[in-house]
Parts: structure tokens; sequence; C-alpha cells
């Protein structure tokens, strides 16, 4: 770990301010940018700590929807009671996020800003090449130990999964993030890697996430998220899927339906081919699993992750119908 | 600075867990948990020492090669930085004798390799003034190499059938002709990963120098065997060096030896002048020393169409390093599990370019019993019999291999209240035919065994003027109970509350033990301390009936009674006094005993030899007896049809050790070794990328270990009688036991859900989905 500056920042505009400098990075929890720091990825000039800024920790649940501060606790907002009833598949994804220690510590906004855990991207000394961490020096997850990257969105240049779990469900309930006054859909917050994996999210220098709303929506109040993994807890995903559902008045047809996927992907991946195949059908066994194919249309495998390919329309199926049986 | 002083009294719970506890036999409370959970424990790198320095690891980055140079100028410069060490610069040591005793070649010893046969070996190391200045300049350091091509694991074809191991071959009868003409035949291979021991405690020590005298303060399941290793390096006599070592935070193996890193350490630190603090990452810890060896198996058996075995015919290797041995012994249940009149089994091992491995709970039969208890399952199905019945009809009513009656072997009775309390009767034979919704039950069986390993141990007992009782022992305390149930012995044995004895161990100053590996020290110091105080007991009757000062003088007494920290007369019609109030009367202000488990006539060099090696341990099939420790876990899976995630969802072990020292303390032991069991099976795997030769998953978020939420509520069953024959006071091991067979039972379990045989751990969803 390489010596940095540190320094509080007063106001959100100082943080700004400061982070837009070369070789600076906002710290708010810390749970993400200590541990790559201590692998040698991150090696920050400066820190500016936001960690104090007043304001930035609510949860508020309106007419319109939610509004989650950046700084609020990814366990605070877990178990905030509007958030569990208006949207439980955010609240579920951040309950199996992670450990209760890092969930007390790490927030909202550094949530998303998480990186991957491919294991390339976060050994720098024994892999130097990584177009993740020094565009144009190669990827050594290709040809490599790949049980745990991504199937879809992946690029020639990247194949590093996206490990999060609140951003699926953010991706499929139309999520925005607010960066200050400028207002990013959060499908488009997260980008995949292309030819520049270095790039992973669609944020400026010198801007800084406030806060993430949630629209309200129906398919969100009759929600969940479903996470598979080999460990029953304090793993990233196999697999995962957040999954809402909206039905006609005869509460069999579906009306609406959001689909995303979390864990095989390069970015939280919104399956709307799911969806649209399902809206206005009647929900039944069969028309679910043959549609939860579709969440894999176009997925490319790299050997020991092919599984994932067969795991992740069953979890998506075993979600849809789970939301259908509790009508 | 000191070895904590533990008093008994301040952990006592005062609940009904504790009736009755100060006995042997007792359910007394850790005496260390107090300490630990509230922080008080201090570990052995949390000394604090004027002038410390901190020592990190460079390590190599290549599986294969030699270092061609090592450009320190860089991080020589860096802030803070006091000195790099690599294999030119460092003080040269000689080379140590094995772990046998087995005497060196007369060699020079470096820690810090020119010649490179793992990646992550060391190669060199940055001393600075603080921590975060020497992980800074340990980047700077610019290693440059010759590369050459590595064999990456046992599945590299350059890999070869590997060396024959004839001390592993064991035979007898016609086990090939035997198979050949068997009505029924399984045949089937059985692999296990590297794994790795992953101790909260990561490895590290503190080495400080005054004149020839070396202190380390790090964690040790064998103070006396590392003192040892580091007097030969730095060629000073054994007396020279002191070990200590108050707590452990987890060893399950990997703290018995000194390594390298102790010596890059202990050199900086003669080097420097300096006391030099050198803790191990947690990558590190996965390449610093070796975790289990990957093994392979192939397991044949021959039987009648009623499933008695006529042949077993069993194949092993495992993995070594490219200039270390290890052989993980892989027919060690194999051979003692169940009646066979033709049997064979060979082991080679291979080496590949990786750290070499080492001891993880229960080596040899841990792997072993996954061949042998997955293969009598698969046996069951082939002949149709139920798979606990076909344990029964097999069963080894004397020892197999040896030919000798067992000291005791309660696993009948084992098989017996395992399956009574499981409800094993209720279970429907055929694969998937008990589920509940989307989850696919299965119930699966096996046994373990675990040798019992007998070795020496010496103890100083004193009774104070207080009438209180200390206990002193350079053995140690892992976690497995040894204050706690040293604390019993001495109570019970002179007769005092357990309140009032204080144990002192980890400090190689103290009288001395062997190895706290092999499930050995329960026995061993029990037996010492119960010696020693016996002794002291003698000492103190001795001296209030003959002394002409002592009240008990007059009465002309041949005995007397000394019980809850008083001394009286058999028949209650003398004086009755504390032990302080006799030891006032009689002018002594302590009586101090010293009590050993070595033969009578044991020499110096014996002695020395005991404690410091592992040369003299005696075998488990001395004399007329084979002697071991007995398991049947029982263990319910649920497989998730769509998914292929397996949960553990109810254990019920019922164990044979024999007589138990502190039946909370065994059961907890046992409770570790089955979750570390629900570990191997489910999820433990060092995954190595095969064109670097090195392990990707050297973290715990990647190499996983089971959270609370993977593991149920376990019953453990106590099966045991005393068993003289194993120790002084009847105990068998208990700590490596329970692991084995976990693996298999749940694999057989996972075959009665799905019907489909996993073979290969661990059991990851891939493999059924």
């Amino acid at each position: 770990m390489r010596d940095f500056s540190y320094l509080r920042a007063g106001s959100v505009e100082a943080a700004r301010q400061a982070a837009a400098l070369p070789g600076a990075m906002l710290l708010a929890g810390g749970t993400t940018l200590i541990d790559l720091a201590k692998c040698g990825v991150a090696e920050p000039d400066s820190l500016v700590d936001i960690t104090h800024l007043k304001g930035l920790d609510k949860v508020e649940v309106s007419e319109r929807g939610a509004t989650i501060g950046a700084l609020a606790k990814m366990g605070h907002v877990a178990d905030h009671a509007d958030i569990k009833s208006r949207f439980p598949a955010v609240s579920e994804a951040l309950w199996q996020a992670a450990s209760a220690q890092i969930r007390n510590m790490a927030t909202i906004g550094g949530n998303l800003m998480q990186r991957t855990r491919c294991p390339y991207f976060r050994d720098p000394s024994n892999f130097p090449a990584c177009n993740k961490r020094e565009p144009g020096s190669g990827c050594s997850a290709l040809g490599g130990v790949t049980r745990g990257h991504a199937v879809l969105g992946t690029s020639e240049a990247c194949i590093a999964m996206y490990p999060g779990d609140l951003a699926a469900a953010l991706v499929a309930f139309d999520a925005i993030v607010h960066l200050g006054e400028r207002r990013v859909p959060v499908d488009d917050f997260f980008l995949v890697p292309g030819t520049t994996p270095e790039r992973e999210h669609a944020i400026e220098p010198g801007e800084m996430i406030t806060a993430i709303e949630i629209p309200h929506s129906a398919a969100a109040r009759r929600s969940t998220y479903l996470k598979i993994r080999d460990r029953q807890s304090y793993e990233f995903a196999a697999a995962s899927a957040a999954v809402g559902i909206e039905f006609e008045a005869d509460g069999r047809t579906i009306r609406d339906l959001r689909v995303a996927l979390g864990g095989v992907a390069t970015k939280p991946w919104r399956a709307r081919a799911v969806e649209e195949a399902l809206k206005g059908k009647v929900l039944g066994p069969d028309a679910v699993r043959a549609a939860s194919l579709l969440a894999v249309e176009g997925a490319v495998d790299h050997g020991a992750n092919h599984y994932k390919i067969e795991l992740a329309p069953r979890v998506v199926a075993r979600a849809i119908l789970k939301m259908g049986e509790t009508a | 600075m000191t070895v904590h002083n533990i008093r008994v009294g301040e952990s006592k719970r005062g609940d009904a867990s504790d009736g009755g506890a100060d006995a042997v036999g007792g359910r007394l409370s850790r005496v260390d948990g107090p300490a630990k959970i509230t922080g008080a424990a201090k570990y052995a790198v949390e000394q604090q020492l004027d002038g410390l320095a901190y020592a990190v690891l460079v390590e190599s980055t290549i599986a294969s090669g030699k270092v061609r140079s090592i450009d320190t100028s860089v991080a020589e410069a860096a802030p803070g930085v006091l000195k790099v060490l690599t294999p030119d610069i460092i003080i040269s040591l000689r080379t140590a004798s094995d772990w046998f005793g087995t005497p060196p070649p007369d060699a020079p010893y470096c820690p810090l390799a020119r010649d490179v046969t793992f990646s992550g070996q060391h190669v060199a190391a940055v001393v600075a003034e603080t921590f975060e200045q020497a992980v800074a300049a340990a980047a700077l350091v610019e290693v440059s190499y010759y590369e050459t091509p590595a064999i990456v694991d046992l599945s590299d074809a350059k890999a070869g059938d590997g060396i024959p191991i004839d001390a592993m071959t064991k035979e007898w009868g016609d086990a090939q002709a035997a198979f050949a003409s068997a009505p029924v035949r399984i045949c089937a291979a059985y692999n296990t990963p590297r794994e790795y021991q992953a101790p909260m405690e990561p490895h590290g020590l503190i080495a400080h120098w005054e004149g020839d005298k070396l202190t380390v303060w790090e964690p040790s399941q064998w103070l006396d065997g590392m003192a040892r290793t580091y007097a030969e390096w730095f060629d000073v006599p054994f007396e020279n060096v002191r070990l200590v070592s108050p707590y452990i935070g987890g060893g399950f193996g990997s703290k018995a030896l000194a390594l390298s890193h102790g010596a890059v350490a202990a050199s900086a630190a003669k080097m420097l002048g300096r006391p030099v603090r050198l803790v191990m990452t947690r990558p590190q810890t996965f390449t610093g020393y070796g975790g289990r060896a990957a093994t392979r198996q192939t397991v044949t058996i021959g039987a009648d169409r009623q499933g008695k075995i006529q042949s077993i015919v069993h194949r092993g290797i495992n993995e070594t390093s490219i200039d270390g041995m290890w052989v993980e012994p892989l027919g060690s249940v194999t051979s003692i599990m169940y009646a066979t009149p033709n049997f064979s089994s060979k082991q080679n091992v291979v080496r590949v370019n990786s750290v070499v491995p080492g001891a993880m709970r229960a080596p040899g039969e841990n792997p072993s019993a996954f061949g042998i208890e997955s293969a009598i399952d698969e046996l069951a199905y082939e002949v149709g019999i139920d798979p606990l019945e076909i344990r029964l009809r097999n069963y080894a009513e004397q020892d197999p291999e040896a030919k000798k009656a067992w000291s005791t072997r309660q696993l009948r009775e084992a098989f017996a209240a395992g399956a009574e309390r499981f409800g094993w009767a209720k279970r429907t034979p055929e694969p998937r035919s008990m589920r509940d919704g989307n989850q696919l039950i299965g119930w699966g069986v096996a046994a373990g065994t675990y040798p019992v390993r007998r070795a020496y141990g010496e103890a100083i007992v004193r009774i104070l003027a207080d009438g209180s009782v200390e206990v002193e022992s350079s053995s140690i305390d892992m976690g497995q109970g040894t204050y706690t149930i040293l604390a019993q012995t001495a109570a019970e044995t002179v007769g005092v509350p357990a309140d009032n004895v204080v144990v002192k161990l980890g400090d190689s100053r103290f009288p001395r033990a062997g190895v706290a590996g092999g499930s050995r020290l329960a026995g061993v110091m029990t037996g010492a301390v119960y010696k020693a105080a016996t002794s002291a007991l003698d000492q103190l009757v001795g001296l209030a009936i003959s002394d002409p000062r002592s009240p008990f003088h007059a009465l002309q007494a041949n005995t007397l009674v000394v019980a809850n920290g008083r001394i009286s007369s058999p028949r209650g019609d003398g004086p009755d006094l504390s032990i302080a109030e006799l030891l006032s009367s009689v002018g002594r202000d302590h009586i101090e005993a010293t009590g050993d488990t070595m033969p009578a006539n044991s020499t110096a060099q014996d002695r020395y030899k005991n404690y410091t090696t592992i040369a003299m341990a005696v075998p488990h099939t001395e004399g007329d007896y084979s002697r071991h420790s007995w398991c049947a876990h029982f263990i319910e899976v649920r497989v998730d049809e769509d998914f292929g995630t397996v949960r553990v969802s109810r254990v019920v072990s019922a164990l044979d050790s024999g007589r138990l020292y502190n039946p909370k303390l065994a059961e907890s032991q046992w409770k570790g070794g089955i979750i570390m069991g629900i570990g191997q099976a489910l999820l433990e795997e060092g995954i190595v990328d095969r064109r670097h030769g090195r392990i990707v998953n050297n973290n715990l978020a990647d190499y996983l270990v089971p959270t609370n939420a993977d593991i149920p509520d376990i019953e453990v069953i106590s099966v045991g009688i005393p068993d003289l024959h194993s120790s002084v006071l009847g105990g068998k091991g208990v700590g490596e036991l329970a692991i084995v067979g976990v693996a298999p039972a749940i694999a057989n379990a996972v075959f009665h859900a799905t019907g489909k045989r996993v073979r290969d751990l661990p059991i990851t969803l891939e493999k059924l989905i």
C-alpha cells in the first residue's frame, strides 16, 4: 500500500472538486477501496473522505418512489420497513450480500462502485496483464481459471464478472442514479467492457453519486431476489435473479414482468427478452421455463463457467414461479 | 513478558453446565474462553518490544526456474527501510534435522530461494521501521527469473507415475486373484484436491536475540520441536532458544514445525540487532507452507452376493513438492475398517511444483476414508444391501492388518446409537426417493477412525503456601482445552477445587512436551500431570504424617484424605486443616513435584529426542493390542434439483474416543471436525492456474470454508469406554477423529438424494446440475 494523503471533505461540492484531481478517490465505507489498496490494485494519491457529510444517508419513500442517499449503509437500507414492503427484491438483495460486518460499513453509493472479484484483476504482482487495470495489457483470465467469470456481456478484452447483488434489483426496477443534478438510468450507469474495460461506470471526473431513486411499480412491490451460490452465506452469486411481477385483474395473466440477472454478466443484466416473452401470457411452469431460457441468449462460456448458462435460466424460472405462487 | 496465568474460577459460567465440573470427566467450561472473548488474551505476535522492526516477504511469481537477479536498490531507498534480504544478503544457517531427528547433511541452509520450485516461494524480504513501510518497499523489489516449465498438479502430463513408497505397501492373501473370482466387483477412483488449514490467526512470529540467546514468540503446536530447529539453524545450544506461544489461533497441523519464514525473521533480527516481527499475509498462507496434499485413489472391492468382502485392492497417490517429501498415508483406513481375507494397498508420491504439503487434520485417515467409505457404499448399492447393514456384515472383530485384538472398538455401538438417534430405519433405499418440494433429500452413513498416537510428557505440579496448585508444561492449548483438562487433572488428583489451580503453558522453559498433533497431547499430558500431582500429594500427606510440627503427627495415621483443599484423617477423628494451614504448621512455603510418563530407565538423550522429535512415538499396535478411536456419521443433505446446491441439514455422529477428560470440550472438538469435514465435502479446493502453477483462490473470499449458515445443529454422542491400554487415564484421541468419514457420508447422502455418485471433492453445484 502506497502512502496517500487524506482529506475530510467539508461539503459535497468540496468533495467533488477534490476527487476530480488526478489520483484522487472518494472514500465512503471503504470495504472495496481499502481491500483493493491492500491488493495493490487501487493506488490512490489522495483519499477524499465523505463519510461524515450530512444528509446523504437518508432513506425516504414518497409517492414517487424511494430515494436512498449515497451514504446510507447497506444494512440500514436492507432493514428499512418501507423498502422491505415496497421493494422486497432490493431488501433481499442487500440481505444476501456480503456479511453483516460489511453491510454495516458499506454504503449504497460505494456498493454501485464495487469492482470485480476476477482473481487476475486483483493480483497485479503475479498477473501484470489486465485490460481493466492497464488498458492494452491483455487479459490473464482468458485461458485461466474462469469458474467465476461472466458469460454475458463479455468482450475479447475482458470477461470479468460484475459481482454485486443490489444493482440487479435496481436495474430490474428502472432505478436512477443521481450524480448531483445529473440523472442516469442505472442500466446506463453500468457499462459493458467492450474495448474499454477500464471504464465501468458512466461517471465523469468530478461527479459523485449522491442518491439512488427507485420509482414505485406494482412489479417492484411483488418482487424477490433469488441468489444461488455454493456457500449459504457470504459468497458472491453463482447466478441470481431479481424478479418482479404484476398480474392482470384475473390474477393469472402477466401484465408486467421485470427480470435482471446477477452473477453471470459483466454488468447487472436486464433480461428483457424474458419479460417480453411472458407479458400477456398466463403464468405457468412450462411457459416460464421456456421463456427463462431467453435470459442467457448470446451467452458465451469459457469452460469452467459453462454451468452458469445452465443455472441462470433455472434461477430465473424459480424466482418467477415463486412470485406467481404468492398470488 | 509472562505467559498468561489463567485462573479457572474466572471462566466458570455458574450455570448447570459447570455442575460437578472440577474433576476429570466434568464439563468445565474452557478456562481460556473469557480471555479470548474479551480480547484480553495476548497472542504471540502481539508482544510489544522496544525497537521492533517489521519484515515482509517477497514471493516468487513463477512456479519453476531460477532467480536471475534481484534489484533491491529502489526498495532500499524507500522510506523506513532497514534491510532487504535476498539469497545473497542473509546470514548463513545450517540445515536442521527433520522431525524424525534424522541427522541433516552438513550443508548450509538458506530460507530464501535461488532455485524456484513453486509459485509463492520466499525469494526476498524487506525489513522496515513500520509494517506499512515494509509492505510498500516489498512491492519495489524487482526480481527477474529464468523460467522453466512447471508440473502444475497431479493431472499434468509431465507428472508421471511418481515414486513408489514401499513402506506404505500392505498385503495379505492374494487380493488380485480373489478379486478376479469374486461374484461382485466394484472399482472406482476417488480424488481429493489441495485443501488448506486456513487458521484464523495467520502464521507469524517475533524473533529477538540477546547475545547468542534467541527468544521467539510464535504460535506453535510444538515448542520443543521448533526450538530444536531454530537452535540447529543458528548453531546455538537448544537451551539458548526460548519459544513462547501462550495462545494459538488455530493450527490444524500447520503450526507444528519451524518454517522458512521463521528462519527469515530470526536471521533479520540477528543481522539488525533488533527484534523483528514477520506475519504472513492471508495469500501467503496458501504458499508459505503446505496444506493437505491432493490425492488420487482407486478402490477395488470383490465381494460375494451377500456383500461379504473377499478382496480389497487399493492404489493411491499423493502430490509432494519438487524437493520435499510428504506422504499422505492413503491406505490407513482402508486396511483396518473391514474384515477381508485378501488385501493389497500401494502408494506412490508424485512431485509437482508446489510448496511441500503438510499435516492437516487427520492426514492420511481423512482422504483414505473418503475412498473406502465411498466404495463400501457403492458396494452396498451393487448388492442391494442397506449401507449400514453392509458395514456390520464386514465388521472387523480384530485388526485385520496387525492381526491383534482391538484395545477397545465401540464402532458397533456407534452405528447403533447413531442410527437410532438419526432414525436410519425410516430411510428408503432408492436414490431420489425422498424429497421435499424442490429439495431432494439424501441420507448417508460413513465410519471414521484415527489411531491412538502415544508419546511422553513431563510436568511440574506445585502446591503453594496459600493452598493453591500450579501446573507448568511446555505443551500448548490451541483451543482444544489443554489449560482446562490439566486444571481438572491436578484438581482431582491433589484434592482441591479447580478454581485453585493455575495452569501455565506455552513456554519452552517449562517441563517439556512433544507435539500437539495426532490427537496425542491430552492423553500424554493428563498422564504426566496425574503423576506429578500424585507425587506432590504424597509429599503433602507424608509431611502431614511425619513432620513433628504437623497437627496430624500425633494421630499415627498411615494415610490422610485431601479433598476440597482440606486435609483430614480417613475416619474424621483428628484435625481438619486447610492445605495452607498445614504448610504453615510445618514451615513450608511450597511443595513441588515433577512427573513424567517416560520409561524409568530413560537417559537425558532419550528425553531430548522424545520431546524434540517424533521418532519415539509409541506404535499404536505395540504389544498385544491395536488402539484406535472410532466414529460413525449419519448425515442428511438437501440437494436442490434445479440448482445442484447441496446443504447439510442434519448430522448425528456417534464417537468412541474412550474416556472423555471433559465431555464439553471433546464435543466441541468433534463438532469442529465435523464442520471442517462439511467444508471439505462441499466447498474447499485450492484452484491452480495451470499456465502459472499458481493457486488463484488464495484468500478467504475465494477459498470457501463453511459459514454458520452452512452448519445445522450437530448432535454428537459419546459411546466410548475407558481404554487403559491407550492412556494413563483411559482416553483415546479426540481432535482428529471426527473429520474422518464426514466427506464420504455426505457424498453417500448426495448419491442417495440424486442418484449421482460424486467421486471428486468438493461436491460443487456444477457437478450435480
